[in-house]
């Protein structure tokens, strides 16, 4: 009887285990669409982290929010909607593209471009400069010396 | 444009970067404006800490303003906002409603023993689903509500002495003067 009671025992623990184990394959798309969002999503609380990278108790009801929108067939867009009405444009983790932002995603690049301009202008400008004036005679003997030496 | 002021460029560039530098110092990253401000506060129905067979829904204070306080027994900022609640509940100014995050009921029952309760209502949120609706990310937040139940004001962190005097009394005020 005590055997029995034990490898009872024993079964459920496996079966707990079976149990844990088996949201990773019950969808494989919804769980992609999670590791996929988790990592487009900040973490409030530890704010320089993604909602894959965070542990915070926050970052995980966020996932499993995720987790029940994806189930629901939600699309990408859908999920980071409903998280940017809550929790505002900072919970993307990669800026949206729009009017606000533009000088964020493409200021770096503008002042790129700038200092590239001025640099070809500069260089442009310094070349006009410099004249190419033909070697003296002297100098012309010079450097037949030297040449004449390497050889 | 002549040698002198073109040497000055470089310290014109340089002067920009310090005003943004230095403005950056007094920014707090940690606030993050709410994007519900302006909209109608979310729509829940939960179970009352005093007595979870009974809800509390958000609908039944319209018509007064009101503010929602989330706030949790395991949360330390909550210790030194407390007093301050409970020195504006015993006002009367503004009924405030406690949403009691990611709680335990006992935890939260021991706590408002304690340190007194300044909430007309306390509703548990043990799972934390309204605070995502309310954009909850690190109790406590406060949010002032009118009396059409739209949003108007959210504190993060604390209620202060100065943020009470300076921007929340006046608001809660006007609000219902209107």
């Amino acid at each position: 009887m005590f055997r029995l009671i034990v490898a009872c025992f024993m079964m459920q623990v496996t079966c707990v285990w079976a149990e844990e184990a088996q949201p990773l394959q019950a969808d494989l798309a919804v769980e992609m669409q999670v590791q996929r969002l988790s990592e487009e999503l900040r973490c409030l609380v530890c704010q320089n982290q993604t909602l894959a990278d965070s542990h915070s108790d926050l970052a995980l009801d966020l996932k499993r929010e995720v987790r029940e929108m994806a189930t629901k067939g939600m699309t990408d867009e859908a999920i980071v909607d409903y998280l940017v009405a809550r929790y505002g444009d900072f919970v993307r983790y990669r800026p949206a593209l729009k009017s606000s932002t533009v000088l964020l995603w493409f200021g770096p690049f503008a002042l790129l471009l700038a200092g590239g301009i001025g640099l070809f202008i500069q260089l442009r400008r310094r070349q006009a400069m410099t004249t190419d004036e033909p070697l003296s005679a002297e100098e012309a003997r010079k450097v037949d010396e030297l040449l004449d030496k390497e050889s | 444009m002549n040698r002198g002021m073109r040497a000055l460029i470089p310290l014109a560039v340089f002067l920009v970067v310090v005003g943004f530098l230095f403005k950056g110092l007094f920014l707090n990253p940690k606030e993050v404006p709410s994007p519900l401000v302006g909209k109608p506060a979310p729509q829940f129905s939960l179970p009352r800490l005093d007595n979870p067979e009974t809800v509390f829904s958000p609908k039944e204070m319209l018509g007064q303003v009101w503010m929602l306080n989330a706030w949790a027994s395991w949360c330390p900022s909550c210790v030194e906002e407390h007093p301050i609640l409970v020195s504006l509940a015993k006002t009367g100014l503004v009924p405030l409603i406690g949403l009691d995050y990611k709680d335990t009921q006992l935890e939260a029952q021991q706590w408002l023993e304690k340190g007194g309760n300044p909430y007309a209502v306390t509703v548990m949120d043990a799972d934390g689903r309204v605070g995502i609706d309310y954009g909850v990310y690190g109790v406590p937040e406060t949010y002032v509500i009118d009396k059409a139940g739209v949003i108007v004001y959210k504190q993060i962190g604390p209620v202060t002495v100065e943020a009470l005097r300076d921007t929340i009394i006046p608001l809660v005020k006007k609000l219902q003067s209107q």
